[in-house]
């Protein structure tokens, strides 16, 4: 239902817009123009995306996953020290983080719905929930196999450049996001 | 030597899963299958939303909209044409998709803009989508701080993506 208010919305304005500014003639070629943007967008990337989400997948077979997650079993300790005593809740973790870390989303998703189950107290969320799901909002990502593959479909030479500026970026992000969680969660109280 | 790390993960991969006597072209394969299907469903809301980015782009609108918000992003040094991919980035996947390809597009996949953009599409969610997919899961309805914090941590995402782009290029 938002998507609706939103698309609506964003034609209104931008008829609205034409109206006041006089840009009539752009507006109606960029209605055919736009449309057909999101079938060429989506022509492009494929190539990439497939090739990706193929390696992906045979990251996850070839133990890559189960070597990061051990690598990681401190740091998920110290976030969610529940996981200590429950074997099952910190598999279900380490295997949602590592796969949101090699940009295997559809694997992420329920290994986190997992977690979230084993950790959510009546209907109310529980520190460490609220802090999983900042972490899974952040998005840390090795390989942002989509924004590379709109990046070289639009002729750029070298589509991975951007790669560590997306790394600081989403570790900084990730880490301020839980610090804040941690914060608001000494505040906020348990209702 | 960056050009090697692209072309070495996939090297190290196929090797990887060779070792382990996985039948590593049919994984991938599969994955490939996978990805092909993922795309295909997200084909009508590309077009649905370039529709709608391109209609605010030829009115004027997402110019009018930079140009309203740029004292307060400027304040935080993010560039004001990222205004529109800021403002949905939390809320819709393929509307932030379709919005960083435009401006890619438009300003430059090279220029300060198009790798801002790229770096905020890469190092960002969809902040609401997951929350709700979450705790509507767990059957969650206090939500608590998760709201707040999680876009704070937006936030520093879109601010460091402008940082880090002029640090680094």
């Amino acid at each position: 239902m938002v998507m609706s208010w939103i698309w609506t919305g964003a034609v209104a304005v931008s008829v609205f817009c034409a109206l006041v500014t006089g840009t009539g003639a752009e507006l109606a070629a960029s209605v055919m123009a736009g449309a057909q943007a999101g079938v060429t967008l989506a022509v492009s990337i494929a190539g990439s995306l497939c090739l990706w989400s193929g390696v992906g997948r045979l990251m996850e077979a070839a133990g890559l996953t189960g070597l990061l997650s051990r690598g990681l079993r401190p740091l998920l300790y110290r976030l969610f020290p529940s996981a200590r005593a429950d074997a099952q809740l910190a598999g279900h973790l380490s295997a949602n983080i590592c796969a949101n870390f090699l940009g295997l989303g559809n694997a992420a998703t329920p290994m986190g719905i997992r977690a979230a189950r084993a950790m959510a107290r009546e209907n109310t969320s529980t520190d460490e929930l609220c802090r999983l799901i900042v972490l899974n909002t952040a998005s840390i990502q090795l390989l942002p196999a989509n924004v590379a593959a709109v990046r070289s479909a639009l002729g750029c030479r070298s589509p991975f450049d951007i790669l560590p500026a997306v790394w600081v970026t989403s570790l900084l992000s990730a880490g301020l996001g839980v610090c804040a969680a941690w914060a608001l969660g000494r505040v906020w109280g348990r209702g | 030597m960056a050009d090697y790390i692209v072309p070495g993960l996939l090297l190290f991969t196929g090797l990887a899963a060779l070792r382990k006597k996985e039948n590593a072209y049919n994984l991938m394969l599969d994955g490939a299958a996978e990805g092909l299907k993922l795309l295909f469903s997200i084909v009508p809301s590309l077009v649905l939303l370039l529709t709608a980015v391109q209609m605010l782009q030829a009115s004027g609108a997402a110019d009018l909209l930079g140009r309203t918000l740029a004292p307060v992003f400027s304040l935080f040094g993010i560039p004001p044409e990222t205004a529109l991919l800021v403002l949905i980035r939390p809320i819709s996947g393929s509307a932030a998709l379709a919005v960083g390809a435009e401006l890619m597009a438009h300003y430059g996949v090279d220029s300060q803009v198009g790798r801002t953009a790229a770096v905020m599409l890469g190092s960002t969610e969809t902040t609401f989508y997951t929350i709700s997919v979450y705790f509507g899961a767990a059957g969650i309805s206090k939500t608590r701080y998760t709201v707040p914090a999680a876009l704070f941590a937006d936030f520093v995402g879109f601010f460091m993506a402008s940082l880090t782009v002029r640090w680094f290029f």
